[in-house]
Order: C-alpha cells, then structure tokens, then sequence
C-alpha cells in the first residue's frame, strides 16, 4: 500500500507545492501505511523517484531533451540520462528517508 | 531506544534535506535545481507552439496584439505610445529576464551581492569609475524629456509585469544555478545599459601606457612611433570632403604640455585588435533596384543569450522593425518603411586621467586653478554574498572620480588605470541617448534622421543612413570634448585649468557628409575624417584595412543587390596581406629553410589572401605577422615594471617598408645588429615551428578554422550553455572579424524603395532560455553567412504563412 500511496502523492504534489512538501507527505503516509523499515525506505525511494522522473520526462519529452541535455554539459555528465538518474536518487533517497522517519515515528507510538 | 531511532531518523532526513537546499561554492542547491517541480527541468520548453493565446495585464491602456514569426520575433501592434514601451518591456522580460539582470548588476557593481566576493574588484571598478554617478546624471536627463521619460517609465512597468507574476519554477534556469530571486526592475537599469555600452565601446584608455612611453623614450620617439594620423588611411567622411561651418577656436593647450611635445632632443602590449563594426549605405546610382541599400554588423563580444532581442514595433506614428537591446526601449539598429539607420563605434576620445595632486593624507582638498578645493565625496556600500557589506569612500573632483586610490587597488584590479588620477568620462554626464532611438524610429527622411542625432551622447557612432527618397549619408556622432590636439593622448596635469574639457563641438559641426560623389557612404571604426577637420577627436582608430576593403569592394560596384552586401559582410580578404606580405616575403631567404618550412613558404606563395576557414596560407601569414611584429617591439616595449602601449601595426608595416635597417628591428638582447631581414627570418620560421607543434604536420589541420578558436560562449561563462567551438573565417583586419570571441552580433541589409525590404540574422536566438528551441536556432544561418527575409507586417491581421503565434493582451 506505501509505495503506491507516495507514488501517487508525489506526483500531484509535485503540480503544487515546492519538492520536499514530497517529503512530508511520504512521512505521513509512512506513518500510516509502514510496516517493515527497509520496505518504508525503498516505498519512499522509489515512490519519490518514479514520480519525478515521472515529472521531469512529462517537461523534457516535449523539450527532446535539449535543456536536459545541456544542463548534463554543465554538470560534465554525458548526457541527460545520468542527470535524470542522479535526479532520481536525490528525491529517492530523501523520499527513502523521509518514509523511514515516519515509520520510526509510528513505532515510538505503538503498542 | 525507539524515540531515539526515531529522533536520529528525522535528523538525518532533515540535514538531507537542509543539505540539498543549501549552496555549496559555485554548486546550486540540488534538490532546488534537480527536482522537476521548480528546477530546472521547468525551463524545459514544448517544442509545440499555442497558435492563439490571450492574457490580462492590468497596466495596458488598450489592446495589443503580437504576432510570433518561425523565429519568435514579436511583432507588436499597440493602440498607443504607453502600450508599445510596456508590452516591449514585458516581452523582452520574458525571453531575457537573467540578461537583463546580470547586465544591469554587473554595470551597477552589485555581482558580489549574488555571486560574493569573487566579483568583489569588477563591482569596485564599476562604482570607482562611476558607472552609478553617471547612470544616475542620464537618468535625470531621461526624466527631463516628458515623451522619454513616460517612455522609459511604461517600459519599465511593462517589465515589473511580467516578474510579478512570475513563481519560483518560472525563474530563468540562470537564478537557478546561482540560487537568486529576480528583483524589481528600475527606470535607472536602463540608463545603466548605455554606461555599458559606453564601457564596452569607450572605456578603455590607454593613457597610462602612453605616458610611460613618454616617460621611458621622451618626446620624438614617441612622436615618431605614435603618429597623430597612420599612414594608410580611408577616413569615414571621404578625405576632401569640404567642412561648410565656421569652427570654433580651438583651445590652446597649456605652455607645460607644449614644452614636454617640443623636448624632442632629449635623446623610449601587445594590442588586441579586431573587434571591429562595419556598415556602409549604396546610392541608387549603384544598386540593380535604383533605391538605396544600407548594410550593418555591429561586432561585439558574442554572448548566448544572444546581445540583440529582434521585434517590430507598431503603433501610431511608428512601424519599424530591427534589434532592441534586452533592457532599454526603441530599436536600435533598424528600419522602418521610408529610412534605414545603422551604427558602428568612433573611437573618438571622450575619456582623459587627470593627475590629482591632494594638500594631505586625508585628501579633502586638492590643488586646482592656483588654490586649494574641495573635493566631494560618494560613499558605495557594496554587498557581498556571505560577508559584510564593504564601504567605500570615493573622491571626486570637478573632473571626476579617483578611480584607484592606491597602488594595491590597481594591482588587484585594472592594470591601465593610473593610480591617484581622476577621470573625466563622457558616460558621467547627463543625457538623453534614447530619444536618438525613439527620433530614428519614427524618421521619414533625411532632416528627420539629423533632428534625432542631436540629442545622442556617448558612446559616439559613426550613424548611417538610408532613404527611400535616395538619400545616404553618415554622421560620426556624439557629444564631442572641444579639445587642443592630443589633449588626453598622456595623462593631464589636472591643476592647470587648460587641460580641462572647454565645451563641445557643436552637433551640427560633426563630420557629416550626405550624397557624397562616390555614391556610398561607409565606415569601419577607423578615422572619421582626413586631417583637414578642424577639431581634435583622437589620435588613434581602428585600422583603415576593413575600411579599405569596403570602399574598394563598393567602389568597383554596379548594380549592387542584397546579396552584393551579404557577401561583402562576410568578406575574408586581408588587406594587411595585400599590404605588407609581399615585403614580407622579399626578405626571407629559403636556402636557410628546412622541408616544413619550405613547404609553408609555398603555401604561402600561393595564398590568395583571403583568411577563409579552410585557408592554410591564412594560419601561416597571421602567425607569422603577429610573431614579427612582437619579435619587432617587445625588447622595448614589454616590461614587466610599466605599462607600455606597442606601437601601431600601421606604423610597423610603414617601418618595415620605408627603415627595414632601423634601430628598432635590432634586438636588444643579441650582441649583433640586426635588421628587419633578421626578424622575418626569425619570426617565420617561430610561427612555422609553433604550428608545427600544436597542430602536427602541414595539411589540413593547419586550415585557419581549425588554428582559431571561436565560440558564442554563454553570458555568464557556464559550460554547456554555450555554442561550443566551430570553426569560423575571418581575422581582426578582415571585413569579417571573427575573432577572440568578437563578431558580427547582428547582420542587416536593408533594400530601400517604395516596398522596403529588410534582412538579417542574429549568432543565436530570439528566447534568453538554454532549455528554448529559440535559444540558438539562428545560428547555424549565421555561421553560414546567409542571412534571413525579415517580416515586415502592414498591419496586425496581415496573413503571412510564417506567423506561428498570436498573442493577444488587453486590460
């Protein structure tokens, strides 16, 4: 259930708020929905992840990848599919540790 | 242990977090910049086109439409004079916002507030060498004129428009990188785009290295190697042309200055050329159509985002089309339906250093005029990203400002400013350089054309022009210093009320000619007329070889279409080679030559002269006159103590030719005497040798183009943002100067007649947006010399098939 609940929350937040409200909600929905810490991170991982690479190609396809491209250059990658990876592992990582956090949260609470 | 998991987790995400939101040297924030809800991925524009769209902006009095062409120029149809300036400003804003910023900022002195302390000596300069206080006069002249001022005010507002209801996201990807929001924009950033110009065009001086050759040869070595008027020369205004005015006198320099020039008995850097405009306007008498054309390429250090944003503009009284500078209203260089103008700089001096001799430490008061006076004094806080704001106290006197107080300032700074001077520069005063524009704009004839260049200041232009009436003519134009000859070729004592500027030539008295008997008028930034003007405007220009080579070229021209102008726009043939190659040649001796050089030797035999990108005879013969004319001077001239100024190429070519046996040729360094013969010999095999060495055995690695560095490298020198390097034609003395990154910013050619018609074609593109299909997509025409039908509409709901977009604003 947590992987697709942020999956989905990232997404349309990312039409709304600022990248890290991303974060929040992933914690929130941890809180909820965690179960298992590592299944909580890789659900904040990939959740975030997916959504954003989810978000960048829905801009850059339409682009053909020019600025993608070009921003790669100014980071000495060669060429934008790296920088769309590091992307992905900047927000699942903070999307990962966000959903721990939750989870961690959740279990100073139970029983 | 739960809570503490639990706290230690939330810590960690949290610094994360904290960590991609923080800046880290010259890395933006990551997770800001990486993530695709307001990073850069934002920036990213659909290639997909809105054919119709329709938007509310409340400052509009009325409706303006604006139609989009293939390559985004806007062409605008506004009701009214307030509505053309806002929708200008607010649409340049749009494609430009970071260009404007950044440039405004730079001219201003506020970089280090965004990119901190390594701008920290730029922005001292900038405020020393008074770019604010003079911004500041120019903007009150501005606000004195009341069409200008609701001009620059609506331009202004149309601006603020657009960044007002921009979000984070929408940011030009440029903040992004340097983690800054977009501020205000200010009537007075304007004002600071012409100190910029006057900068780029007018503020460099060589003065101090001119004194120190004084210093270090005295009087008639200095004379003798840096005439007052080269040896070759085509001046704009052709020579013999009749001055119909009565001059003013001109004012006697002081007894000092005489005494210094007349000391001839007493018993002595390389210069950067090339960044060089051209434009030039034909007779009907000359063209296939019977009505004139007018041709223009201002060169200028080429940026992406392009220096030019291209647009018509149209509302009552005015339709005309051509370059807008991102920031400033009117267009610039352009045309409308009866003229055509154009500009190129003159290099005319309107910048002198005055010695300040202060009563003490504390340099309250200095000596001036037989007594002690006051000097006033501005305080610039300039802030700086990460540290505290720096105070700094700058004195002026009735000249101007101290630029470097000390000599530690000028070590960390601008070498060629003499420290303790004060400068007078014609950017400090105040003025109405717009209203120049806004007139041209709206020219219809010859008289119109005359009116508008009266109330331009600085930096001065050689302003061209064309009608549909058969009219050409070209004014070196600008508020000119009334000046003693030479007044300013060295530094001036500023005590002596004599060196100071007395008045100005009257505008009407500028070099003009109209209709000239040759049939074309043009100009190359080289000397504005022949030695008979009555008035002093400097004693060095640009060299007279691209000049040379227009007005041969024009001259053997009949029936000359658009195309005759775009060819000769993009011409590679070096007049210096015509000039001096053969002399060059005579002296080397080939028995004393090895294959590699032979071979060269041959090439360059057979080299036709012209510097084209494929041109191997081009690298040898440019490497080799700039070795010999280094191997020439730099026993003398280079000094790692003093500043010196390098003798002209014009007075070396003239040295090799007539004194190949001089004094000069010989080598310090070296116990034998040598002559010029010895230095070609030397400098030839040099620049075979380093060609040799960078670029391996004689062939076709060692075609100009690829010996020549070029790129359009980004505005802000961000890798990858830039064009890259490609190889290009052309060299400083070349009508097509490509060089050091200089070139041709904007090419037009403009078709007078009943039904004008305009061409041209920018190095880049019409949006200031990396991530726009529209950033570069001119390019590449550029680079191939060719230039673009301009679409020049009638009227707003004229079809044409190239209009992509219609976008319509109302209140």
């Amino acid at each position: 259930m947590l992987f697709p609940v942020i999956l989905l929350l990232a997404f349309i937040s990312g039409y709304l708020f600022p990248w890290w409200v991303g974060c929040i909600l992933a914690f929130g929905a941890a809180i909820i929905f965690g179960k298992r810490s590592s299944w909580a991170f890789w659900s904040g991982f990939a959740g975030i992840s997916l959504a954003w690479i989810a978000l960048a190609l829905l801009k850059s396809i339409p682009n053909e990848h020019i600025l993608a491209t070009r921003v790669a250059h100014v980071f000495h990658l060669p060429n934008w599919g790296l920088l769309l990876a590091v992307m992905a592992i900047i927000g699942g990582l903070a999307g990962g540790l966000s959903a721990v956090s939750g989870l961690m949260v959740k279990r100073v609470f139970e029983k | 242990m739960k809570v503490f998991k639990a706290i230690f987790s939330i810590a960690t995400t949290l610094l994360l977090i904290w960590a991609l939101q923080t800046k880290f040297g010259d890395v933006p924030p990551l997770g800001e910049f990486l993530n695709p809800s307001t990073g850069f991925w934002q920036n990213a524009e659909s290639k997909n086109v809105i054919p119709a769209e329709k938007l509310k902006l409340k400052g509009l009095q009325g409706e303006v439409t604006i139609r989009y062409d293939e390559n985004m120029v806007p062409h605008i149809f506004a009701e009214n004079d307030h509505d053309l300036y806002y929708v200008q400003g607010y649409l340049t804003a749009k494609e430009r916002l970071w260009q404007m910023d950044i440039q405004t900022r730079s001219a201003a002195g506020r970089l280090a507030e965004v990119v901190g302390p390594k701008a920290l000596e730029l922005d001292r300069y900038h405020r020393r060498m008074g770019m604010t206080y003079g911004a500041e006069h120019t903007l009150q002249g501005i606000l004195k004129d009341p069409v200008m001022s609701k001009v620059i005010n609506a331009y202004s507002d149309g601006v603020n428009a657009y960044i007002k209801q921009l979000k984070p996201g929408g940011y030009p990807i440029e903040f992004k990188l340097l983690n800054y929001a977009p501020e205000e924009w200010k009537p007075i950033n304007s004002a600071y785009l012409l100190k910029l110009m006057s900068e780029t065009l007018a503020g460099g001086s060589n003065e101090l290295a001119m004194t120190n050759v004084l210093d270090k040869f005295g009087a008639q070595v200095t004379n003798d190697l840096f005439p007052d008027y080269p040896t070759r020369e085509t001046p704009v205004i052709p020579a013999g042309t009749k001055w119909d005015f009565k001059p003013l006198p001109v004012p006697a320099p002081p007894a000092a200055f005489k005494a210094q020039m007349l000391a001839g008995m007493k018993e002595g850097k390389e210069k950067v050329e090339g960044i060089g405009s051209n434009n030039w306007a034909v007779s009907g008498s000359k063209t296939a159509s019977g009505y004139p054309i007018l041709a223009n390429d201002p060169h200028l250090n080429l940026t992406l985002p392009s220096i030019w944003y291209q647009m018509q503009m149209t509302g009552p009284g005015v339709n005309v089309y051509g370059v807008t500078l991102p920031g400033a209203p009117c267009i610039v260089i352009g045309y409308n339906q009866k003229v055509s103008w154009g500009v190129t700089n003159v290099d005319a001096d309107i910048l002198d250093w005055y010695q300040v001799k202060f009563k003490d430490a504390n340099r309250n008061e200095y000596w001036y005029n037989n007594k002690w006076n006051k000097v006033t004094k501005k305080i610039e806080v300039i802030k700086i990203l990460g540290q505290k704001p720096l105070t700094d106290t700058i004195v002026y006197t009735h000249h101007g400002p101290v630029v470097y107080d000390n000599a530690d300032m000028a070590k960390k700074g601008h070498v060629n400013v003499p420290v303790g001077n004060a400068l007078r520069w014609i950017a400090h005063d105040e003025s109405d350089e717009f209203k120049t524009f806004y007139l041209l704009n709206r020219a219809k004839n010859y008289a119109d054309y005359r009116e508008a260049l009266k109330y331009y200041t600085a930096p001065a232009q050689n302003f061209i022009f064309a009608s549909a009436d058969n009219d050409i003519a070209i004014t070196p134009n600008g508020k000119l210093p009334l000046k003693y000859k030479d007044q300013g070729k060295f530094i001036m004592d500023g005590s002596d009320p004599a060196n100071d500027w007395h008045g100005w030539i009257p505008y009407e008295q500028n070099p003009t000619v109209k209709n000239p008997p040759r049939g074309f008028v043009s100009s190359a930034n080289q000397s504005s007329t022949d030695q008979t003007y009555p008035y002093y405007i400097n004693w060095q220009f640009a060299p007279y070889e691209r000049g040379k080579r227009i007005n041969d070229r024009l001259g053997a021209m009949s029936k000359a279409t658009v195309d005759s102008m775009r060819i000769l726009q993009t011409d590679d043939y070096s007049i210096r080679a015509q000039d001096i190659l053969p002399t060059m040649l005579k002296y080397i001796d080939a028995s004393k030559l090895d294959e590699t050089q032979l071979a060269a030797l041959d090439t360059l035999k057979k080299w036709d002269k012209y510097c084209n990108a494929t041109s191997v005879g081009a690298s040898i013969y440019g490497n080799w006159w700039v070795k010999f004319y280094i191997f020439t001077w730099r026993d003398n001239f280079e000094d790692k103590k003093t500043l010196l100024s390098y003798p002209s190429m014009d007075r070396t070519e003239t040295l090799l030719i007539n004194d190949p046996n001089s004094k000069w040729f010989d080598s310090k360094t070296t116990p034998v005497v040598e002559t010029a013969s010895d230095i070609l010999m030397a400098s030839f095999i040099a620049a075979v040798n380093d060609l040799v060495k960078d670029h391996g055995k004689i062939g076709k690695d060692w075609q100009w183009g690829k010996v020549k560095p070029f790129e359009v490298a980004h505005l802000g020198n961000v890798p990858g943002l830039g064009s890259g390097n490609f190889e290009s034609g052309g060299t400083g003395s070349t009508v097509n100067a490509l060089t050091g990154g200089h070139g041709p910013s904007w090419r037009m050619v403009v078709q007078l007649g009943p039904q004008v018609k305009g061409y041209g074609i920018i190095p880049g593109g019409q949006s200031g947006n990396p991530g726009s299909f529209y950033y570069d997509d001119m390019l590449k025409t550029w680079q191939d010399g060719k230039l673009k039908e301009l679409l020049f509409l009638q009227s707003a709901t004229e079809k044409s098939t190239r209009i992509k977009r219609t976008l319509t604003l109302s209140k």
